[in-house]
């Protein structure tokens, strides 16, 4: 009746349950805020039923914290754990807890914070920078969304009921296959990501004809706002490597429930065609996840330089070269697997190459700011950490593509320092310079200057303790997700200080924690009153602070890049034009319904409960084709709506 | 209300792409079925011919059903269309290479 | 055009590209399908090939009848441009039953398959060859759904601009899978038949 779930499903062990009740906590707290200041039709009408690009990138930036904050507390337990367990002493943590906990890590980090970051900056941003008052499957978009967060909340339930996979963020066969795996936890890593990997897909068709088709008149391709290329870019990325996760997890999923033997390591199976695929999709991924960080830095640095950003056309070309070139460059995660010189050779070459539109773009970057009037606010100090940062893993990217070279340090804290420098210096740091940037636009007051700064170097000194004695483990042998070595290899010291790294940047979240509370309680004095707090040059700027819900009242035109920067300079007023009925989608709740049949979906066919699997199913079958076939999804803002609404501005 | 589609100024399929489109593909169909079936070529010809019809085959359909690049949307079609149809190629010609040089230097 | 018939335009136009772009990518699933299938069409582990299990001329069949519900397909959206309902629905409902025949075909040769023993989990090769094929037959079975939902729909509210887009998209995917077939019949069935 239900399949594998028990009573022993729930979690015994203590570290485990003690986070499983936090978080369980923390949500009933949320609850009884939510009944107590009787926001429960606020909340509803506000927020999970709306199709708003700016609402829904709020809440995927709210997701992605909490995901964030999962995620460091646990590198701060493997970091503990490394620090600490040599030789007699085996540390705090079990063996098979320490796998589910850099599974958990890797699988949070890249999909849920990651994508979140992706997907929360093209919500808030896209729509307002090209000039559109909406996206263009707004219902596709909330789907998209709510999908992410069943996602997130199926990973967290594994805290409490049952266990994450052990097998890492990508679970290799024949260990992820049922013979060696047949708990739960694969299962929930599998079903985790595919129901993300839906929704990212949805999202990115959404996005990718948004801005195709949206753009405002006038607004060319060549004269769209870089972030909006960026964007572009890592969308076509997505559409187009997102599907192949989705089939290959699949097939991995028949191999586990229906005894199939795509990957097995008998029968005709292939384990290596696993790792072939995965890799397929997980190159492209790591773009998708970077692009747009660089999009980001774009705008603020040509905004903090006053500048125009140097060489456009150039930053276009390296998006495009780098998209092109991001789907001949996977094997480069697994040379060592054995294909041989020929096939190492072309795609060590190719990831080389992959290098040089990347250091245009760095270099434009750099003189961007040359003769500029650079302005060190704290999205600026993100962007020189990266510009070091990103460059370091670059860099040893670079290195490790020398195929005799990755020989070496394949699967060494080396490669984990190397993508740790991409991720943080790029993703993050691209993510926290886009969050102190853009919040006066959504909130409508500026974020704490000096906090800001405090958190900016408590992260860059802590990534640089946490992550520079990691290259030096590698090249010394250390290998990746170990839980226990020797004294004699002499790791330890620096197994320390990057334990004393991960607490310096803790140190830093608790700043940016506290700026956010002290910037709320501050908030009056720190008023954006003009909609355009840092002299910006894109359009988002022109409107109010937060602006109205159909971001602009006339469509605006543009002839040339930056071209707000244009409007103040010329101090040209537009010619005052005629308002219009404006086309707007209405709220639905069917996006959250149809991720909830989902989520019922994915939990039952973890748990192998098939008649409950069977209702998730057909329940988001049925309620995709009622909203589908509804004809009554959108409205018409008049125009004397509108210039209520104006006026009150 | 029924006649707001036919009245307005866009794009229209016709009878013929539907007629042409349908015995081009039968006989494309027949073709490589009787190629194999009556053995009137071996091996790589063989192999190489009715990859060819298919490939003419699917042509013929993009043209005649699907109207590939007639449409007002046609720009943006045809170049989604050809970068996946280069992600394909990658994926699938790229796969079967490094696999083919995985099971030999791996034995399997 | 009213400005509100202009946007309704645009609607139609961004639904179509935004469904073609995700007919992309569901190419792109189907590929990593079919370059699993290139790679495991040898691995028989002792059981049956390709060349002993399939039949080229019950492949055939199948083949024509799809190909025929693709035409009649493209009719019945001739005569939804042309806002003639009954002609539409008439032709949508011999789609859908060349439909079904096709799903009956496929399902007959798969439980054939099973009963013999050569199931999807007899090797590499049978367990790619269910999964390929039977992916396609999930579609078809989807498209099959979404026409006899669109049928019901447009019989009771008539063909508007806000359903038009809905068929659209629904000849776009079956068309599309048609297409795909194509690649199916060459490259597993006949390429099987000639190599096995």
């Amino acid at each position: 009746m239900f399949g594998k779930l028990g009573l022993d499903s729930f979690t015994r062990n203590p570290i485990e349950f003690g986070a499983g009740i936090s978080m369980v906590m923390a949500a009933l707290a949320a609850i009884s805020f939510l009944f107590y200041f009787k926001r429960w039709k606020w909340l509803g009408k506000e927020w999970l039923t709306s199709l708003d690009p700016k609402k829904i990138g709020v809440m995927y930036v709210v997701v992605t914290a909490i995901m964030l904050f999962k995620g460091l507390i646990d590198a701060v337990m493997m970091r503990a754990q490394q620090a600490v367990s040599v030789g007699d002493s085996y540390g705090y943590l079990a063996s098979d807890h320490f796998q589910q906990i850099f599974s958990a890590h890797g699988a949070t980090m890249i999909f849920f914070v990651g994508m979140g970051v992706v997907f929360g900056m093209m919500n808030l941003i896209i729509p307002l920078q090209i000039g559109a008052r909406d996206v263009a499957f707004p219902f596709l978009n909330s789907l998209g969304f709510w999908l992410f967060a069943v996602g997130a909340l199926l990973l967290n339930i594994s805290l409490i009921i049952g266990e994450f996979s052990g097998a890492g963020w990508l679970g290799y066969p024949p260990l992820t296959s049922m013979e060696y795996n047949p708990g739960v936890g694969v299962d929930y890593w599998i079903w985790t990501l595919q129901v993300a990997g839906v929704g990212s897909l949805i999202s990115g068709i959404n996005f990718l004809v948004t801005i195709l088709k949206m753009r405002c008149p006038g607004m060319t391709l060549m004269k769209m706002p870089i972030f909006v290329w960026s964007c572009l870019c890592c969308l076509i990325l997505i559409i187009f490597a997102f599907p192949i996760l989705t089939a290959t997890l699949a097939m991995l999923s028949l191999d586990r429930f229906l005894g199939m033997h795509f990957f097995s390591a008998s029968f005709g199976g292939n384990p290596m065609m696993f790792v072939n695929l995965i890799w397929a999709w997980g190159h492209p991924e790591v773009y998708i996840l970077i692009f747009p960080a660089f999009g980001i830095f774009s705008e603020i640095v040509a905004t903090f330089s006053r500048k125009y950003l140097f060489g456009y056309v150039s930053m276009v070309w390296a998006l495009a070269a780098i998209t092109a070139l991001s789907f001949i460059v996977w094997l480069h995660h697994f040379f060592t697997m054995g294909s041989g010189a020929s096939v190492n050779a072309f795609f060590g070459i190719m990831t080389m190459l992959i290098a040089v539109p990347t250091g245009v773009k760095m270099f434009n970057w750099i003189f961007t700011m040359v003769r500029g009037k650079v302005y060190l606010a704290t999205p600026m100090l993100w962007f020189l950490g990266f510009a070091s940062n990103f460059t370091i893993g670059g860099m040893t990217g670079v290195l490790m593509s020398v195929p005799a070279v990755d020989f070496q340090v394949h699967n060494s804290l080396f490669l984990i320092a190397h993508f740790h420098s991409v991720i943080i210096g790029g993703v993050l740091f691209g993510f926290f310079a886009g969050f102190t940037y853009w919040f006066p636009k959504f909130f409508g007051f500026k974020l704490n200057e000096k906090l800001g700064r405090y958190a900016f170097w408590y992260w860059m000194i802590g990534f640089l303790a946490a992550f520079m004695p990691l290259y030096v483990l590698g090249l010394m042998g250390a290998t990746r997700r170990l839980d226990h070595y020797d004294h004699a290899s002499g790791w330890q010291p620096l197994y320390v200080l990057a334990a004393v790294g991960v607490l310096l940047i803790m140190i830093g979240v608790a700043f940016q924690v506290l700026q956010i509370i002290i910037s709320i309680r501050d908030r009056k004095k720190n008023l954006d009153t003009t909609g355009d707090p840092w002299d910006g040059r894109t359009l988002e700027w022109s409107t109010t602070s937060p602006p109205p819900f159909y971001n602009f009242a006339i469509t605006p035109e543009v002839n040339e890049r930056d071209p707000f920067w244009i409007k103040k300079q010329s101090g040209r007023e537009q010619a005052k034009k005629e308002y219009k009925d404006i086309h707007m989608p209405k709220n639905t709740p069917m996006g959250l319904f149809i991720a909830g049949c989902a989520l019922i979906f994915s939990f039952s066919m973890i748990w192998q409960i098939f008649w409950l699997a069977g209702v998730g199913a057909l329940g988001a079958l049925v309620l995709l084709i009622i909203h589908l076939s509804d004809d009554d999804t959108d409205y018409y803002v008049t125009v004397s709506e509108i210039e209520q609404i104006e006026n009150r501005i | 209300m029924d006649n707001d589609i036919s009245k307005q100024e866009r794009w229209q399929p016709s009878l013929k792409s539907y007629i042409v489109g349908f015995i081009l593909s039968i006989v494309l169909t027949l073709a490589a079925y009787f190629l194999v079936v009556e053995h009137m070529l071996t091996g790589l010809a063989l192999v190489a011919s009715i990859a060819f019809l298919a490939v003419l085959q699917i042509v013929v359909q993009l043209l005649f059903f699907l109207h590939l690049g007639k449409d007002e949307n046609a720009y943006w079609d045809l170049h989604v269309f050809f970068f996946m149809l280069s992600v394909v190629l990658v994926l699938v010609f790229g796969s079967i290479w490094i696999m083919y040089h995985l099971n030999y230097s791996m034995k399997i | 055009m009213t400005e509100h018939a202009e946007i309704q335009r645009e609607v139609h136009s961004k639904t179509v590209l935004g469904f073609w772009v995700y007919v992309m990518t569901d190419c792109v699933l189907f590929a990593t399908l079919f370059a699993t299938y290139a790679v495991l069409h040898g691995n028989t582990f002792g059981g049956p090939s390709a060349k002993e299990l399939f039949s080229a001329s019950f492949a055939l069949g199948e083949t024509l009848i799809l190909l025929t519900s693709s035409f009649t397909c493209g009719l019945a959206m001739l005569a939804a441009y042309r806002a003639k309902k009954e002609q539409m629905l008439a032709w949508f409902g011999i789609t859908f039953l060349l439909g079904c025949a096709f799903l009956g075909m496929e399902l007959h040769e798969f439980s054939d398959f099973v009963k013999e023993g050569n199931s999807w989990q007899r090797s590499g090769f049978l367990s790619s060859f269910f999964t390929l094929v039977g992916t396609h037959g999930v579609h078809i079975t989807c498209g099959l759904i979404w026409m006899a939902v669109m049928m019901i729909q447009v019989g009771i509210r008539g063909i508007k601009p806000v359903n038009f887009k809905r068929l659209a998209c629904l000849s776009l995917f079956w068309h599309f899978l048609d297409v795909v077939w194509i690649l199916i019949f060459t490259i597993v069935y006949l390429m099987g038949v000639v190599n096995g």
